[in-house]
């Protein structure tokens, strides 16, 4: 794998970097069989404690059988599971300090709010004083006092998500688990519930495991992201690793927008790999970390926000240089995305901020342009 | 059906609903004929009504049939309640097919066959027939009843319900009594209700389980019905109708109205 480092990164949690941490859930070669489809296979995770973190993926791919292993619901085929150093794969769900809140919400239709909510401290030896305290406390966190004495059918969904939300919370559970919680909502409401999700993650001080298939949510909420596929993880990094170094093709491809070109590893100088592509014509550089394998075929992947586009050929140093001719301007509102053909069969997307108001973009369908993209605004990718 | 109804409709719905209530229709009108002989208007009357609450062999056997009817149905409520859940919540376990199979046999399995084959059990083990061999008749063939409507109740309902109480920290055989059973009691209800309809009215497997002391009533009207038809009968059957409509309704109206909450709560 050609990595090349990140520029400097601030980060103030970061558990995962030290070594000698304990992870707090621990998946040890897990694998889950449902008949001849293999929905886990041989699956290890660490995750630590108060950490955000997000399993992401399509459908299928085994991230809700990884959850649901993790409440019980599933037992693993082979593998074991531990919280806090301790073995719980054979623990039944109703024994393990672990809440989850339903991608259905699945609350008791029968039951109103204060008592759904309540509903997990009665089967614990809390006192009636205890309970009410606790779950007016929960109704106020997530602003629901008014609505104690509705049943879940008189509600919008929105609030259903909120009791669901509390529900899980009620009993402070070590872990919280959240199955495409906000798959239901709105995109507005999906975005102000998103900023309330981490702001109770850092009061509460809890871990949460969250899994969804919405690239977007998981960028926004989790610490690092888990990234799915057919029952294999395929990266574990912080959302901006994901993004600007995937390490491959498919997690490339999943995040985000991005532009692949095919090229053979030509000649290194330093760190800089020159790389011949077929497809455009023409040589193409990129700076990387661990030197590619030379005549081996790669991938150079770059984020459309990485180019620049211009009527006249840019100077300076450092950067590839590509000519084409504008094909196709997606309008988006705040920014325009221009399919630039720069050969028979191959088109490059870049995204330009539309900071003016002018509706009529002075590059335009059929402008012989420019694209410019630096040696290290790119990705060498071999998987 | 916002499609304006031609003539066509209208005579076709008028000759099938003629073809299925007329006679029943007819039963009913000559149960207030005051006339003794059946066959003759002789003017409107309840006196054979009245006359009913005299006659201590009818209302001995109405008694007979109310009481294994209660008992029947709710042992087949317990019994088909039990099948549903197997059948809906255990997954796919070896020969779930044939179960399922054998649990709805007896909808489709003559009457006869049923009654007979109970029969040759009782006699086998020796058993006594009378109340209770009708009762545990009455309670094999409609806890099938039982269990496809419960069954029905179940696969509509969110299986994450339990999950969520489970996770929460309810053991499981506590989750069924407080979220399985009030999400599935309207359908159980319904079923129970059926069974009780059908124990009700059934001729040909009491006849076959019957024994000295246990007549049920639609027995002691068949026997009095081969002597000829008495005013009397019509007045009790009409009372029967009514009391087997009634039982379907509330049984349609729980259907409706759970199927009513599941769409609310979706």
């Amino acid at each position: 794998m050609a990595k090349k480092p990140l520029g400097p990164v601030r980060r103030t949690f970061s558990p995962w970097e030290e070594p000698s941490n304990q992870p707090f859930i621990e998946f040890q070669s897990v694998t889950k069989t449902f008949g001849d489809h293999i929905a886990v296979d041989n699956l290890s995770l660490k995750i630590y404690k108060r950490e955000f973190h997000a399993l992401l993926g399509g459908s299928g791919c085994g991230k809700t059988t990884m959850m649901r292993m993790l409440a019980g619901f599933e037992q693993p085929t082979s593998g074991c599971i531990l919280l806090e150093g301790e073995d719980i794969t054979r623990v039944p769900p109703h024994k393990r300090p672990v809440n989850m809140m339903f991608q259905s919400y699945a609350l008791f239709p029968h039951m109103s709010v204060w008592d759904n909510i309540a509903f997990g401290l009665k089967q614990e030896a809390f006192s009636k004083r205890e309970i009410s305290a606790r779950v007016a406390e929960m109704l106020r966190l997530v602003k629901l006092e008014p609505f104690a004495r509705r049943k879940p059918h008189q509600l919008s969904g929105g609030q259903r998500q909120r009791v669901a939300l509390a529900r899980s919370l009620a009993k402070r559970p070590k872990v919280l688990l959240l199955d495409e919680p906000l798959a239901a909502l709105d995109k507005k409401l999906r975005e102000e519930t998103q900023i309330e999700l981490m702001n109770l993650q850092e009061e509460l001080r809890m871990t949460f495991l969250i899994v969804t298939h919405d690239q977007e949510e998981a960028m926004n909420l989790a610490d690092r992201i888990s990234v799915m596929d057919a029952g294999h993880i395929l990266q574990v990094a912080t959302p901006g690793e994901i993004y600007e170094q995937p390490s491959s093709r498919y997690v490339a491809d999943f995040i985000g927008d991005i532009n692949f070109f095919e090229c053979t590893v030509k000649g290194m100088n330093a760190s800089v790999a020159t790389l011949d592509s077929a497809e455009l014509g023409t040589t193409l550089q990129v700076e990387v970390g661990e030197k590619p394998q030379l005549g081996s075929s790669v991938t150079l992947a770059v984020r459309p926000e990485k180019l620049r586009i211009s009527f006249e050929k840019p100077e300076g140093e450092n950067q590839n240089i590509l000519q084409g001719e504008v094909w196709d301007i997606a309008y988006m509102g705040d920014v325009s995305i221009y399919h630039i053909k720069v050969s028979q069969d191959h088109t490059i997307r870049t995204i330009v901020t539309n900071t003016t108001r002018l509706v009529e973009r002075p590059i335009t369908w059929e402008d012989k342009v420019w694209l410019a993209f630096d040696y290290d605004a790119g990705v060498l990718l071999t998987a | 059906m916002t499609q304006r109804s031609s003539w066509f409709n209208i005579t076709s719905l008028g000759l099938g609903f003629a073809f299925l209530y007329l006679p029943i229709l007819i039963l009913v009108i000559y149960s207030f004929n005051a006339s003794k002989l059946v066959t003759v208007w002789g003017g409107f009357s309840t006196k054979w009504y009245a006359e009913l609450w005299q006659n201590q062999q009818l209302l001995d056997a109405a008694w007979v049939t109310f009481r294994i009817a209660l008992v029947s149905a709710s042992l087949a409520a317990v019994l088909g309640t039990v099948a549903a859940l197997v059948l809906a919540r255990f997954g796919r376990f070896t020969g779930r097919t044939l179960f399922s199979g054998m649990i709805y046999a007896p909808l489709v399995m003559p009457e006869v066959i049923l009654g007979l084959s109970l029969l040759l059990l009782f006699v086998a083990v020796g058993q006594e027939r009378g109340f209770w061999t009708i009762a545990i008749a009455h309670t094999s063939f409609s806890m099938c009843y039982v269990a496809v409507v419960v069954q029905a109740r179940l696969a509509g309902s969110d299986r994450s319900l339990e999950e969520a109480a489970q996770d929460l920290g309810c053991p499981p055989f506590k989750t069924f009594f407080v979220i399985t059973l009030p999400q599935i009691l309207p359908g159980i209800l319904a079923g129970w209700m059926l069974a009780f309809t059908l124990s009700l009215d059934d001729l040909v497997i009491a006849s076959f389980t019957t024994g000295p002391g246990a007549t049920t009533l639609p027995m002691k009207i068949y026997s009095q019905v081969r002597l000829g038809v008495t005013p009397q009968i019509n007045a009790i059957s009409t009372i029967l109708i009514g009391l087997v409509t009634l039982g379907v309704i509330i049984a349609s109206l729980l259907a409706k109205r759970q199927r009513l909450a599941q769409t609310k709560r979706g």
